[in-house]
C-alpha cells in the first residue's frame, strides 16, 4: 500500500470501483488519479452515470474503493475503518447534497445546531442562528423543510455544512433540483462561504458552466478521466 | 478548526449523550414518531401497574386473611404444654400473645353424655379474625370481640340440638359445671372435615384446671399464637422456622378455610390474565411501530456518520432516547396505574376483606422494568440495525443498511414475551406452554393470512377500479400484508375473546357457586329415617334431596402393618390416624371430583373391597396404588386395596368424601347419612321443626362462608371488566400501530396516483375496499382462533363447561370490518387531505 506523503490535499492514486451484478462485473470508475491543492475549486464534470457521485463518494471516505487509494490530508483512506473515517471527515469534512439532505422533523436552526451539537461546540444555537442570518434565513429559523422551498432547504444544507468550517467541502450537484436563478444564487452562496472560510471545494455537476468557475476541472466519462484542466474558465461569470 | 479531534471526542463524556439523546426525543416527539410506541408503553405501564398496585394490596390482604384462618399471624402447636416457652419470648419481641388448648372430651347435659371437641381460649383470641355468636341456633349472628367469661361456655348449635339443651341451661364437663351462655356460629381458625368432627366447646382458658381433664397423658393439641407488625413477625417466622423443636409445627393457613382462599386466587389469576393480555398487545403495537420508526431513522442516521457520529455514537444516541421514551412513559403509565388501581379498591370497597392495606411502590418497580423491558424487547433490535447505514446511503438512498435478522428480531420478541410472562404467571411450564401457543398461533394465522392474499390475488380481474386498486395494494405486498392482517387479528381476536370471557367464563365462574347452592348440610341420618327425611323435605319445598351413607371406620393397618401415630411426622396424619374415617360408597365418581392415577371401578367390580382415597389424604398418609388398607369397621376388620385416587374440589360446598368404595361391600354395616339442601331464610325458620322430629339429625350451617365467597367473585368479576378497558386500548393502538406500519409508502403511492389524474373519491374508495378486506380477512381469522382460545380456556385453565360457539367468527369478521375501516380511514385521513405535492415535496431525510 502506498502511504508516500503527499503534497496536495486530496489525492487519487490509480482509484477504480467495481460491482458485481448478474449480468457479471460493472466498473463504475477506473484508474482515477489526480492531485488537489488546499484551497482550491474543484469541479467534477460529467453526465448521469459518468460516476461523479461514486468518486466524490470516495473521496469523502463514505465508501470504500475496490482499488486504489485515496489520501486525505496526508491519510491514506484506507488506513481507515468505517469509525475512522467518520472521525476524519468530523475533523475535516462538510457536504451539499443535490436533495438538500435535511432531516424532515428538524426546523431549519436544529438542522444547523446538528453537527454542533454532536462535535459538542459551545454556543450551537449562536453561530447556527448567525449562519442562517448570513445565508438569508434569519426569517425562516423555525420552520421546517417542507415549509422551505428549493432554494431555501439548500441554503440551510449550506449554512449547515459551514457551521463546522470545514477544510473541504464536497459538493454532489448542489443545484440539481434547483431552477436556474435560483441555482445561480446558491453557487455564489457557495463560493462566497469557501472564500470567506478558505475551504478546499470539489464539486460534482453536469453543467459545464458552473465548472468553469473552479479552479480545477476533472472530467468524467464512463467512470474514466477524459479530461483534466486547471483554471477551465477562472474570471467567467455563471449565467 | 472545530472540537471534533480525537482529544475532542474523547472528552465527549456520558453527559453529551444524556443530553443530545433527550433533544433528539423532544425533537422526534414533536415530529409525531413517538405517539405509538409512547401509546403502546403507557397502556403496558398502565395495566401492569394497576393490577400489580391491586394484586400486591390483595396479596397482603391474603395473608392478613390467612392471619384469620390461623387467627393469628403466627401460630405454633405442639402435643406438649412446653410450647408456651413461646410466650415470653413474643412478648419480650412486644408481640401480642394469646394460648389455646384443644382436646376432645365428654360433656354431660341432663345425663346426656355427648363426644365433643374442647377448646380453651385465653383473653385476646382470636389475635386476628373474629368470633361469631348469636343467643340462638338459628337466629341472626353478630361478631363479637370477647371470649366466654369464667364459668361461662359457647356452644355449637349442634350441641344444643344434641343434648336437646339450650341458651343457659348448665353442662357438665370433667369436675366443673358450665352455664351456655351463646351459641358459637363462625370460629375463624376452625379446621378440618365438617361431618367428623364432634361439635364445639369454646370456654376461658382460666377454668381448666378445675375440670381436672388436663392430666399427664392426655391428648391436648396446644398452641401459641402470635401477632404484631408485619416485618418483626416475618423474621421472627424465619427465627422459629429453623429453631422448631421435635413435636412443635407452625401452623399454616391452608389448614384453614380453603374456600376464601380459592376464590381471592382465582380473582387474581382473572386479572393477571386481563393485564397480561394488555401488556402482549401493547407489545405488539410497540413492535409494529419501531420498525417504520427505524425505517424512517435511516437517513438521520445516515447524516449523522457524515458528520462523523461512530456506531457506538449513533447506537448510544438511540438506545438513550429509547430509555428516555420509556421512563418517561412509564412514569405516566405508574401514575395512571395508581390512579386505576383506586378505582379497583372502590369497586372492591365491600369485599372480604374489611380493610386492604395500603399500596407499596412494588408495583411502581414493576411498571418501570415492563416499560424499559418492553422496549427493549420490542423496539430495539430494529433501532440496533441504524448502526449499520452506510454514510453512502445520503447520496444513494438505494444503499441502505442490512437489515436486523428477523430470526433475530422474533427471538428478541418472543424472549421478552417469555420474560413477562413468566413475571406474572411465574410457572416455567405454563409460560412454555403459553409462549409455544402464541407463536403457533401466530405462524397459523400468517400462513393462514397469506393462503387467503394470494387467493384474493386471483379474484382481483374481476372486480372494479377501486376494488382492484385496493386488492392490489393488498397483493402487492404479501409480507406487509401478512404482518397487518396478523396485528389486526391479535388485535380483533383479543377484543372478541373478552367479549366471550367477560359474557361466558364470569357467568360461568358466578355460576359455580350459585344463590341456591347448597348452604346446610344435614348429617346423622339413620338408614330407617332416608324416606321420611326425604319427604319432610319435600314437604318444605326442597326436592331432589340426594343421600350419601357414611360408614365409620377406623384405620388399623397398612400393608399388614400396624398403623400408629408415631409413624408419622406431620400433625395432619397424626390427626388423620386417631380419628375415624367416613367410609362411603358410589356406583360412579362424583362430578366434581377427578382421577388421578388408577381407574373408576367397573359394574363387575361391585361388591369387591376396593377403596378410591383423595389423593392429598393419599400423600399423608403415604398410601399408593395397590397398598392394603385394613379397617375396623365395627368390630370387623375389612381389607381394601387402593385402586384408584381422585382430587376433590373442596370449595365446591358439595358433599365429598376422602374414602369411597364400590357398592355392596358395606351396606351391611352401620352406616348413618348425609346431604346437603339449599334453604332460604324462611325455611330456615322451620329448621327447629326439624330438629324436634328427628332429633339425632345435625345441622350444619354453612350460609355465612358462602356469602363471604359470593361477595368476592361478584366484587371481582366488576374489577376485571374494569382491567378489560385497558386491554381494549392496548387492542384499538395495535390497530392504529398497524395502519401506521404502511402509512409512509400509503401516503406515497396515493400523492403519485393523485398527480396522475386520480381523484380523491377514486382514491377513498381504494383504500376503503382495502380496510374492507384486510378487517374481514382478519376478522375471520380473530374469530375462529378468538373460538378456539375461550375453549381451550374454559376446558383448561378455568375448569368449566364451554359449548363451542361459532357466531364469535361471524362476529369477529362483521366487527373487524368495521373498526378496521373506521380505524384505518381516520388513520389514512391525512393521506388523502394532504396536498400530494407536500408529500412529493418532502424531499428530505
Amino acid at each position: 500500500m502506498d502511504n508516500a506523503v503527499s503534497n496536495s490535499f486530496v489525492e487519487a492514486r490509480h482509484l477504480g470501483k467495481h460491482v458485481a451484478t448478474r449480468e457479471g462485473v460493472l466498473t463504475l470508475l477506473d484508474d482515477i488519479n489526480f492531485k488537489i491543492a488546499a484551497g482550491t475549486s474543484v469541479a467534477i464534470l460529467g453526465a448521469s452515470g459518468s460516476g461523479k457521485t461514486t468518486l466524490l463518494g470516495l473521496l469523502a471516505g463514505l465508501d470504500t474503493p475496490s482499488n486504489g487509494t485515496v489520501i486525505l490530508n496526508n491519510n491514506n483512506l484506507n488506513d481507515f475503518d468505517e469509525d475512522g473515517r467518520a472521525m476524519l471527515r468530523a475533523e475535516l469534512v462538510g457536504f451539499v447534497f443535490q436533495n438538500f439532505q435535511l432531516l424532515f422533523g428538524l426546523t431549519a436552526l436544529e438542522n444547523v445546531m446538528l453537527p454542533l451539537e454532536l462535535a459538542q461546540l459551545p454556543h450551537p444555537r449562536k453561530k447556527a442562528e448567525e449562519l442562517l442570518k448570513r445565508v438569508g434565513l434569519g426569517e425562516r429559523m423555525q420552520h421546517y423543510p417542507n415549509q422551505l422551498s428549493g432554494g431555501e432547504q439548500q441554503r440551510c444544507a449550506i449554512a449547515r455544512a459551514f457551521s463546522m468550517r470545514p477544510r473541504i467541502l464536497f459538493a454532489d450537484e448542489p443545484t440539481g433540483n434547483l431552477d436556474s436563478k435560483t441555482g445561480k444564487r446558491i453557487i455564489d452562496l457557495l463560493f462566497e462561504l469557501n472564500a470567506e472560510q478558505g475551504t478546499t471545494l470539489i464539486m460534482a455537476t453536469h453543467d459545464a458552466q458552473i465548472s468553469r468557475l473552479c479552479d480545477q476541472l476533472i472530467h468524467l466519462e464512463a467512470g474514466r478521466i477524459v479530461e483534466q484542466v486547471n483554471s477551465p474558465g477562472k474570471g467567467n461569470s455563471y449565467e | 478548526m472545530n472540537d471534533l479531534t480525537p482529544a475532542g471526542r474523547q472528552r465527549r463524556g456520558a453527559g453529551f449523550y444524556w443530553a443530545m439523546s433527550w433533544r433528539m426525543l423532544w425533537r422526534d416527539w414533536r415530529g409525531g414518531e413517538l405517539n405509538i410506541l409512547a401509546i403502546g408503553l403507557v397502556i403496558a405501564v398502565t395495566s401492569i401497574t394497576a393490577v400489580g398496585f391491586f394484586t400486591d394490596r390483595i396479596e397482603r390482604g391474603l395473608q392478613m386473611q390467612s392471619a384469620e384462618l390461623i387467627a393469628a399471624d403466627l401460630a405454633v402447636t405442639s402435643r406438649r404444654a412446653d410450647v408456651y416457652d413461646y410466650i415470653k419470648e413474643a412478648r419480650q419481641n412486644d408481640f401480642q400473645v394469646a394460648t389455646t388448648q384443644q382436646f376432645r372430651s365428654v360433656v354431660l347435659g341432663d345425663d346426656r353424655p355427648q363426644l365433643v371437641e374442647v377448646k380453651a381460649v385465653s383473653e385476646a383470641y382470636p389475635l386476628r379474625g373474629a368470633l361469631r355468636i348469636s343467643d340462638n341456633a338459628f337466629g341472626a349472628d353478630e361478631t363479637t370481640g370477647g371470649i366466654p367469661s369464667a364459668g361461662d361456655v359457647w356452644v355449637e348449635a349442634r350441641l344444643l340440638q344434641m343434648l336437646d339443651a339450650g341458651i343457659g341451661d348448665s353442662i357438665k364437663l370433667g369436675n366443673s359445671t358450665f352455664k351456655i351462655r351463646k351459641v358459637l356460629r363462625y370460629e375463624p381458625d376452625r379446621a378440618g372435615d365438617l361431618f367428623s368432627l364432634a361439635p364445639r366447646i369454646l370456654m376461658n382458658i382460666a377454668d381448666l384446671d378445675a375440670t381436672g381433664l388436663i392430666s399427664t397423658g392426655a391428648l391436648v393439641n396446644y398452641r401459641v399464637l402470635i401477632a404484631g407488625e408485619r416485618s418483626s413477625i416475618n423474621s421472627y417466622h424465619k427465627l422459629i422456622e429453623n429453631n422448631l423443636r421435635a413435636g412443635e409445627e407452625l401452623v399454616t393457613f391452608e389448614q384453614g378455610r380453603p374456600e376464601l382462599n380459592t376464590a381471592l386466587r382465582s380473582a387474581q389469576q382473572f386479572l393477571g390474565l386481563a393485564a397480561l393480555i394488555s401488556v402482549l398487545l401493547a407489545g405488539v403495537a410497540v413492535a409494529s411501530v419501531a420498525n417504520r420508526f427505524s425505517v424512517r431513522h435511516l437517513g438521520t442516521s445516515a447524516m449523522f456518520r457524515c458528520l462523523g457520529a461512530s456506531q457506538n455514537t449513533i447506537i448510544q444516541l438511540f438506545s438513550l432516547e429509547m430509555l428516555w421514551l420509556s421512563l418517561i412513559a412509564s412514569s405516566a403509565g405508574c401514575i395512571l396505574g395508581m390512579l386505576t388501581q383506586f378505582v379497583i379498591t372502590q369497586l372492591l370497597d365491600q369485599l372480604v376483606l374489611t380493610q386492604l392495606p395500603p399500596p407499596t411502590f412494588k408495583a411502581v418497580l414493576l411498571g418501570y422494568a415492563t416499560g424499559i423491558l418492553m422496549l427493549t424487547g420490542f423496539a430495539l433490535p430494529p433501532l440496533l440495525s441504524l448502526r449499520h447505514v452506510p454514510p453512502l446511503h445520503v447520496l444513494r438512498k438505494d444503499v441502505t443498511s442490512r437489515p436486523v435478522s428477523s430470526w433475530l428480531l422474533y427471538l428478541a420478541v418472543v424472549l421478552c414475551m417469555s420474560l413477562l410472562l413468566y413475571w406474572q404467571i411465574g410457572d416455567l411450564r405454563l409460560v412454555a406452554t403459553v409462549t409455544g401457543g402464541i407463536v403457533l398461533t401466530l405462524a397459523v394465522l400468517a400462513v393462514t393470512a397469506f393462503l387467503l392474499i394470494m387467493l384474493l390475488n386471483r379474484l382481483r380481474g374481476s372486480a372494479g377500479v377501486a376494488w382492484r386498486f385496493g386488492l392490489a395494494n393488498i397483493s402487492r405486498r404479501p409480507a406487509g400484508s401478512v404482518i397487518q392482517i396478523v396485528a389486526f387479528g391479535l388485535g380483533i381476536m383479543v377484543m372478541l375473546l373478552l367479549s366471550a370471557v367477560r359474557s361466558d367464563l364470569l357467568n360461568d365462574w358466578q355460576a359455580s357457586l350459585p344463590e341456591n347452592a347448597p348452604n346446610h348440610f344435614v348429617i346423622n341420618v339413620q338408614s330407617d329415617q332416608l324416606a321420611a327425611i326425604t319427604d319432610y323435605f319435600k314437604a318444605m319445598g326442597v326436592a331432589n334431596t340426594r343421600m350419601y351413607p357414611m360408614v365409620r371406620a377406623r384405620l388399623v393397618e397398612i400393608n399388614g402393618k400396624k398403623v400408629s401415630a408415631d409413624d408419622y411426622e406431620s400433625e395432619r396424619a397424626r390427626h388423620l390416624v386417631t380419628r375415624e374415617f367416613n367410609l362411603s360408597w358410589a356406583e360412579s365418581i362424583q362430578l366434581d371430583n377427578e382421577l388421578v392415577a388408577g381407574p373408576w371401578w367397573e359394574r363387575d367390580d361391585f361388591g369387591k373391597p376396593l377403596l378410591s382415597l383423595e389423593v392429598k389424604l393419599a400423600d399423608t398418609l403415604r398410601l399408593k396404588l395397590g397398598d392394603v388398607a385394613s379397617f375396623d369397621v365395627n368390630g370387623t376388620r375389612l381389607d381394601f386395596t387402593v385402586s384408584n385416587l381422585r382430587s376433590v374440589d373442596w370449595d365446591s360446598f358439595n358433599i365429598n368424601f376422602f374414602t369411597v368404595v364400590p357398592p355392596g361391600v358395606l351396606e351391611d354395616k352401620p352406616a348413618s347419612w348425609v346431604t346437603s339442601v339449599y334453604l332460604d331464610s324462611e325455611q330456615r325458620q322451620k329448621l327447629g321443626d326439624l330438629v324436634r322430629a328427628f332429633p339425632n339429625v345435625t345441622l350444619i350451617d354453612v350460609e355465612v362462608i358462602m356469602k363471604r365467597v359470593r361477595g368476592i367473585i361478584s366484587r371481582v368479576s366488576l374489577a376485571i371488566e374494569f382491567i378489560f378497558l385497558f386491554t381494549i386500548l392496548a387492542g384499538l393502538a395495535v390497530l392504529f400501530a398497524a395502519i401506521q406500519s404502511k402509512q409512509d409508502e400509503r401516503r406515497f403511492e396515493s400523492a403519485v396516483l393523485r398527480t396522475l389524474g386520480a381523484s380523491r373519491k377514486t382514491l377513498m374508495l381504494g383504500l376503503l375496499a382495502e380496510f374492507t378486506t384486510l378487517g374481514a380477512l382478519s376478522g375471520l381469522l380473530a374469530g375462529l382462533s378468538a373460538t378456539s382460545l375461550v375453549w381451550l380456556l374454559a376446558e383448561y385453565v378455568f375448569k368449566f363447561n364451554y359449548q363451542l360457539d361459532f357466531t364469535l367468527a361471524l362476529s369477529g369478521i362483521v366487527s373487524g370490518t368495521i373498526i378496521v375501516v373506521i380505524a384505518g380511514t381516520l388513520g389514512t385521513r391525512s393521506v388523502l387531505t394532504n396536498p400530494p405535492i407536500k408529500t412529493l415535496r418532502q424531499n428530505t431525510v
